[in-house]
């Protein structure tokens, strides 16, 4: 172990078994296209690799996997993987997907964006699409701010919450995200945070192989405009606040995990059920 | 009805539903769209046809989603519609624009009726033309046809679905309430009499440098979708060849918005289709457009009888603008009138095109109605003296 960094030290990797230029992930990814946009301790990127990770381990065919995002940082996850990827406008990858995968059921589609994107702007198409049960799996980074524009705030905004546009205090109420897909009728619902990556990754896993809307949000720091008007400068200082907030409670009531400053975070999986999706629906109408 | 759920034949048949025909005869396998007046006949027929020819139908939430949901459906290899009316037009301006952006072909109806806001939901207007042209932000070229007869309401509705996928844009059919609930002959002639333009598609094979945006000579890019391992990235921002975006400086804006424009903006000759009558002896040229041109066809009989040398050049294309053809009429005729159900649109590029070598009489209307036959007739007698 090196004592600078507690890391394996590679030296022991024989010559040539892994190039030094190759990250395992590079086939996954728009490798032109780096360096990213987003800012140095940002969780989405880790929410990208798990992806990916799960993506690798899924056995689904890459080929017939896509990617759509809206508009915001998450939404450029769909400009850097090697997949067939849509990046659409504000709040409304849902039914661009929506379109995707009703017309081509062979595609695996993947919605993959940010808070404000999915359940600010984008909300109706959220709450329709799990209603239908359409077959797609939608992954939010939720780090209760708009980053890209400068940190306003959004509708996953913790009460009191500091942001540009409420200099003051956020004074309305957010939305629990897993809820809010539990009741509008999603199949798979998790959130974990980046920390927690194996688990992230499994959630995921799972999401994909889960026929029907299935909903996994990501909480992640965004030490630019959100995590450093609370005391959190630095990625890693949101890291350790998850760390001591973070509880894994796996079936929690989903009405039981709201989200408030300085309150503890509740992971797990929510929900995982089977429902005949909109296809099948449809046939069975026929 | 033949095996493949097609109808042939002569039908006594509503425009809304012929316009629903012509799409499934063009190849239209998907539709969403969002229940709204006068264009809900579109989509309850869709309801109906679309499980019987192997397509989808699918009502959205909102006409936001409906347009996006035809995005993504041509992006899955099929083709793809929507139709509405003005409330629901200017939600789906924003994605319009991507489709623009995107060069998705797809096809958008808007069934007109009288507005501002939420106007006249049963009864006609034309008071969405401007919009069809300049509707979504930036700078960019549409194709807009304008049907006066369920006949051509079925006929252009096939015609958009070939220029979107000849020209890899969407594509406006800007039709109205009298002619979508209007009832008469319809003629769908059998699938191997109708042409049918199919999507140019990339004529290399994934992974051997397929690029999205890099444009045939006619500055048109073959479209791979997705699911063919061509691993595409399309987006809306400013993009290069390849698809990715640069938006840091103009220099993939500038050859982008240039071939957007010009690839449709060159071939305007292909696209620009009008109708004439007796513009030989014409010193008085109606210029006008669906119904409105229809309701002035009865006014322009009548000033012939009067002796007025009147001729019409109905605009089937409106956008692009036949724009050449005004400027040659302008050389030799006294004056234009132009009636149209809003409150002056189209006269205003007549005018720009007409460049004050003849006058140009507006004949306004704010929707509820046709022109009544002595408004135009009045507007022509004018016109000459």
């Amino acid at each position: 172990m090196s004592e600078l960094t507690g890391h394996m030290e590679v030296n022991s990797v024989e010559p040539g078994a892994v190039s030094p230029e190759r990250h395992p992930m590079d086939a996954l990814l728009r490798e032109e296209r780096l360096p990213h946009i987003w800012c140095s301790g940002c969780g989405i990127g880790t929410a990208l690799t798990c992806f990916i990770s799960a993506l690798l381990k899924s056995g689904l065919d890459l080929d017939k996997v896509v990617v759509v995002s809206g508009i915001g940082c998450t939404g450029r996850v769909a400009g850097y993987v090697q997949l067939d990827s849509f990046h659409t406008t504000h709040g409304r990858a849902i039914p661009f997907a929506t379109g995707l995968k009703l017309a081509n059921p062979e595609l695996k589609v993947v919605v993959f964006s940010g808070d404000g994107d999915l359940v600010t702007i984008g909300g109706n198409h959220f709450i329709h699409a799990a209603r239908r049960n359409i077959d797609m799996t939608v992954i939010c980074v939720n780090n209760f701010n708009y980053g890209m524009t400068g940190g306003q705030h959004g509708a996953t905004t913790p009460v009191g919450s500091i942001t540009t546009t409420t200099p003051y205090g956020n004074y309305e109420h957010p939305f629990n995200l897993p809820y809010l897909a539990v009741a509008s009728g999603a199949v798979y619902v998790a959130r974990w945070t980046v920390l927690h990556v194996r688990r992230l990754e499994r959630a995921i896993g799972e999401a994909l192989a889960k026929r029907g809307f299935s909903f996994v949000e990501v909480i992640s720091p965004c030490p630019t405009n959100f995590g450093r008007r609370h005391k959190q400068r630095t990625g890693l200082d949101t890291l350790k606040y998850y760390h001591e907030k973070g509880v894994i409670r796996h079936g929690a009531d989903p009405k039981s995990v709201d989200i408030e400053l300085g309150g503890e975070i509740v992971e797990g999986k929510f929900i995982d059920i089977e429902k005949p999706t909109f296809l099948d629906c449809q046939v069975t109408a026929r | 009805m033949s095996e493949k759920g097609l109808l042939t034949g002569s039908f006594f048949m509503q425009g809304d539903i012929a316009c629903a025909e012509g799409a499934i005869v063009a190849g239209c396998r998907f539709f969403a769209g969002y229940p709204i007046t006068p264009a809900t006949e579109i989509a309850q027929r869709m309801a109906e046809r679309m499980p019987q020819v192997g397509g989808t139908y699918i009502q959205m939430e909102d006409e936001l989603a409906s347009m996006n949901a035809v995005l993504g459906a041509s992006w899955a290899g099929v083709k793809a519609m929507t139709a509405t009316s003005g409330p629901g037009f200017s939600l789906m301006m924003e994605n319009l624009g991507l489709g623009i952006m995107t060069e998705t072909p797809c096809v958008l109806v808007n069934v007109q009726r009288g507005g501002p806001s939420t106007g006249l939901p049963t009864l006609v207007g034309q008071g969405d033309m401007m919009q069809a042209r300049w509707g979504s932000h930036g700078p960019y070229e549409i194709i807009a046809l304008s049907p006066s007869s369920p006949q051509e309401l079925f006929d252009l509705t096939i015609r958009a679905f070939n220029l979107s996928e000849r020209f890899r844009t969407p594509v406006l059919v800007m039709t109205d309430a009298e002619v979508g609930h209007m009832t008469e002959k319809v003629v769908i002639p059998p699938l191997e009499e109708v042409e049918i333009v199919p999507r140019r598609r990339p004529r290399v094979p994934p992974g051997d440098g397929y690029q999205p945006y890099l444009p045939d000579e006619d500055l048109v890019p073959p479209m791979a979708v997705a699911g063919e391992g061509y691993r595409i990235h399309i987006t809306g921002l400013t993009h290069d060849e390849r698809g990715y975006p640069s938006t840091n400086d103009d220099s993939a804006q500038w050859p982008l918005i240039q071939r957007l424009v010009n690839k449709i903006r060159l071939y305007k000759d292909e696209i620009i289709e009008v109708e004439e009558l007796y513009l030989e002896d014409a010193e008085v040229v109606v210029v006008s457009y669906g119904i409105a041109a229809r309701a002035a066809m009865w006014p322009l009989e009548l000033a012939r009888r009067e002796g007025i040398r009147v001729g019409m050049l109905r605009l089937i294309t409106v956008w692009p603008f036949a724009e050449e053809r005004i400027r040659e009429l302008a050389q030799r005729v006294q004056a234009f009138v132009v009636p149209e159900i809003n409150w002056g649109q189209i006269a205003l590029e007549v005018e720009r095109c007409a460049a004050g070598r003849a006058p140009v009489y507006l004949v306004p209307h704010p929707g509820g109605d046709i022109h009544k036959p002595e408004q135009v007739l009045a507007a022509i007698r004018r016109a000459v003296t």
